[in-house]
């Protein structure tokens, strides 16, 4: 009786396991199906939807069908530099204060205050870059787009130089300082080109996930049907370009939405890629 | 004899000595430009709290607490109360989080426990893809394949038998409540299970496999042994991604159908704070309007912040907690 029942239990146990077990192998599967559901999708509506005019002409106005987005594309292009501009050199300079100088409270408070911000809604941010940026200057601009954009990548720039700057190893640092050389130069010349490729990783992912945000541009760069070259005029972006066209009645906006997402999706992978790459030869030159 | 000290030394000395001095100056002015930055992210932080505040102040004084608690905004009447607003977007994360957090922990006990060594580098990768994908791609595809799916297939469905029920009652629509909480868990599984993942490989081994030699199944080891342990860890994972979803715009603007009222149907429009903001800023006529967004806005980040800071303290504590156990 008793070692029937024992066996018994021990079956369940078995059977649970398995069950268990399953359920997360199923929960993985159900992801990964959703990942390729979704990029499937993209690919391939948005490979339909592509054309040469997609990337050279400007968009054409309501009934006319054809027409692009490149004004678009080189709106993103030219806000993408801008906030690159304002928020690497913030971001590196100040990861390098928290890795290199500093210590204690001071440094937890700065850490703190990245890790928080990074956590800023992204509208929320595009509605600061509004009252600081367009509202003095009365309209909307690439400028404010740009400063929206590098109000979301600084955080993340400097946390992740931080990160890069902590694991190149002491004994470099010492070895340099050991030679005589200054602190400032041990840590432009030694720890900034060991890092350099951990650096352009966290570079690539701040500006891959700044590409597709479509929040903060909504009223600081507002959109354009025409192309907009200066700092100072409302631009086009993809993702803002995608959202209006998306919540359009017309199929043939539909298409180019598509086309925009495509285009948006690559655009990440590429910038991924890159980031994967080179935190490849990060590790291998450690 | 100290006087002529100094001329006795050999010049290649001196001459490291000037270097030497100049170096600190530099060193210096390094150090205090990268304190400067530091600082100054510093003020874009306190920045955005005072703008935010100062563009408020005219919906503050005109509404004080009542704005925290008036159920209408009427744009046309001119009254403004967040509360719906509040509402929409707590019943959008809520759905996202209890969808979310199984499927995510699912994911990171499969890729630490049960996934053949080969296989897990290639399936986290695809995994955090799903967190790569910009959010208005969701949102397209939420509008274009979620929202006629929930209107033709499954809203109907499950209202056959179930619509006496006020949760699951009213007219589909296939934009609301229920479009926006499917793609908000979509988005937050990446970033729960990322973080799990990384809670739950921080179990000492010696701890799962003294379980395992005790004669424990895998799933009793999981269950009994690493959950127990990670506990305040996954709680923090869970409390991060539904920071994400509070504050997540474009992908819940494009499917919830912004509309303020308190609904009690999944299937019913309704409105987040980010979504009404995104929708209505430019549309916004006259200052009290702006200035009650901005307050929205004050009121989101004020949420968001709180939320964060609890989420980090808890993966914090359990990282000091880790740390502890390692070094006894």
């Amino acid at each position: 009786m008793m070692r029937q029942a024992g066996r018994l239990t021990y079956q369940r146990r078995k059977v649970m396991n398995k069950v268990w077990l399953t359920a997360t192998v199923l929960a993985a599967a159900a992801t990964v199906l959703a990942l390729v559901f979704i990029l499937g999708y993209v690919i391939a509506n948005g490979a339909r939807a592509l054309n040469l005019d997609f990337f050279s002409k400007l968009p054409k106005p309501v009934g006319e069908t054809g027409g692009g987005m490149a004004n678009a594309i080189v709106g993103t292009l030219i806000m993408l530099g801008l906030a690159s501009a304002i928020a690497l050199p913030i971001g590196v300079l100040t990861g390098v204060y928290l890795s290199e100088y500093g210590g204690g409270r001071f440094n937890a408070v700065i850490r703190f205050v990245a890790d928080t911000m990074a956590g800023v809604p992204s509208i929320v941010v595009g509605m600061f870059a509004y009252l600081v940026v367009v509202l003095p200057m009365g309209h909307f601009s690439s400028l404010a787009g740009g400063i929206a954009l590098a109000v979301i990548m600084i955080p993340i720039v400097t946390r992740g130089t931080e990160e890069i700057l902590r694991v190149v190893p002491d004994s470099l640092r010492e070895a340099a300082l050991a030679l005589g050389v200054n602190r400032w130069r041990v840590i432009v010349s030694v720890v900034i080109p060991t890092a350099a490729p951990g650096l352009i990783t966290s570079f690539m992912l701040a500006i891959a996930r700044a590409s597709g945000e479509t929040a903060p541009l909504l009223f600081t760069s507002l959109g354009s049907q025409f192309w907009s070259m200066s700092l100072d005029q409302p631009t086009a972006s993809i993702p803002v370009q995608i959202f209006s066209y998306a919540i359009a009645p017309y199929d043939d906006w539909h298409r180019q939405a598509w086309a925009g997402a495509l285009t948006l999706v690559a655009m990440v992978a590429v910038l991924t890629l890159v980031a994967r790459l080179a935190f490849r030869g990060f590790k291998v030159q450690r | 004899m100290r006087l002529t000290a100094p001329e006795t030394e050999p010049a290649s000395t001196r001459a490291r000595r000037h270097s030497l001095g100049r170096g600190n100056i530099t060193d210096q002015a390094f150090k205090g430009l990268t304190l400067l930055v530091a600082l100054s992210v510093l003020a874009l932080a306190g920045l955005l709290v005072f703008e935010l505040t100062k563009g408020s102040m005219l919906s503050i004084r005109t509404f004080g607490f009542g704005f925290l608690s008036s159920q209408h905004w009427d744009p046309v009447h001119q009254e403004f109360g967040v509360l719906p607003l509040v509402f929409g977007t707590l019943v959008t994360s809520l759905i996202a989080v209890i969808l979310a957090v199984p499927i995510s922990i699912g994911i990171a006990i499969f890729l630490t426990e049960v996934c053949p060594l080969p296989l897990r580098r290639p399936i986290s990768f695809l995994v955090d893809l799903l967190a790569a994908i910009p959010s208005i791609v969701y949102g397209l595809w939420g509008l274009v394949v979620l929202v006629p799916w929930i209107r033709v297939t499954m809203g109907p469905s499950v209202q056959k038998p179930l619509g006496w029920f006020p949760l699951f009652g009213g007219p589909i629509y296939g934009i609301g409540v229920l479009a926006a909480g499917l793609i908000l868990a979509i988005m937050i599984v990446p970033i729960i299970s990322a973080v799990s993942r990384e809670v739950i490989s921080s179990v000492p081994q010696a701890q799962k496999e003294g379980m395992l030699a005790l004669g424990a199944t895998r799933w009793e080891t999981v269950w009994k042994v690493v959950l127990p342990f990670v506990r305040t860890g996954l709680v923090g994972a869970v409390i991060l991604g539904l920071g994400r979803a509070l504050g997540e715009t474009m992908a819940v603007t494009m499917v919830i159908g912004n509309r303020h009222e308190i609904v009690a149907s999944l299937f019913s429009p309704s409105a987040t704070m980010a979504s009404t903001i995104a929708n209505e800023f430019t549309e916004a006529t006259y200052k009290l309007y702006i200035s009650s967004l901005i307050e929205v806005a004050l009121v989101l980040m004020i949420l968001t912040l709180m939320v964060n800071i609890l989420a980090r303290t808890l993966v914090w504590r359990f990282t000091a907690k880790v740390k502890g156990e390692r070094t006894l």
